[in-house]
């Protein structure tokens, strides 16, 4: 199985989630990737996508988000990237204790850790945040 | 077509919504929203969502899940779950919704238990 690669730059909106939904649905179909783990992929690129159009970028149209899909024998490896200021991650409260389980958001980055394996997050010099996603096979 | 889709029915005093489709960020969850809340306005306060054509929900949908729960109740109203799939389930197991909710698999129960 050789490696395939799917690199798309889009527009800081909300339909922006679906293109890139549609892009991992094409990408998961060439690419050979169970049902099981398609579900999960998809969850979390659309959770990192949203993050990314909403937080990163607040959905500033002079601004894009840089999605990229790699597949290799191994494993599943995603990125997604934006040109926000970006954040600390662990400052992100954990939407399942209780004094969070009711609130209205907060729950996207919880679902991209529960469905991928690796996610971690960088600036890029020059300027905005990677998300970096690892799912194995 | 849209993206999600909403039927409304009455039976009895309960207020029954047909979803199917998706409730994800933009439409969907916005859909939803804009049902509830004119039910609401419309002093329609016992609501079952019936989502067993509800394939995918995204964090936005299940926000959007938590704040019609929150604000019927809020208005001394009940909504309730009816026939979830097994992803959907799955979702509010690991988010914890699933004791938040009152959740039922065939409607008789569903519509009994407003009384």
């Amino acid at each position: 199985m050789t490696v395939e690669t799917t690199e798309l730059t889009l527009p800081s909106r909300i339909e922006t989630v679906a293109k890139a939904a549609n892009a991992v649905a094409d990408f998961v179909s060439r690419s050979g990737i169970s049902e099981e783990l398609a579900f999960g992929i998809d969850m979390a690129v659309r959770e990192a996508v949203t993050n990314a159009v909403i937080h990163g970028n607040e959905q500033d149209e002079q601004k894009a988000v840089e999605l990229t899909l790699k597949s290799s024998p191994e494993a599943v490896e995603i990125t997604v990237h934006d040109q926000g200021q970006g954040f600390s991650p662990e400052e992100v409260p954990d939407p399942t204790r209780e004094e969070n389980i009711l609130k209205t958001s907060g729950r996207g980055i919880f679902f991209m850790r529960t469905f991928m394996d690796e996610v971690t997050w960088s600036i890029r010099p020059g300027g905005g945040t990677t998300v970096r996603m690892l799912k194995r096979r | 077509m849209a993206e999600l889709n909403i039927a409304e029915r009455q039976a009895g005093d309960v207020t029954v919504l047909d979803m199917s489709g998706k409730i994800t960020i933009g439409e969907g969850s916005v859909a939803l929203r804009t049902a509830v809340r004119r039910l609401l306005e419309e002093g329609k306060k016992r609501i079952l969502l019936n989502l067993a054509g509800v394939g995918y929900i995204d964090s936005s949908g299940i926000g959007e899940l938590v704040s019609s729960f929150t604000a019927i109740n809020k208005d001394g109203g009940q909504l309730k779950l009816l026939n979830l799939t097994q992803k959907l389930q799955d979702l509010l197991t690991i988010t914890k919704l699933l004791t938040v909710f009152d959740v039922y698999e065939n409607e008789p129960e569903a519509l009994n238990s407003f009384k």
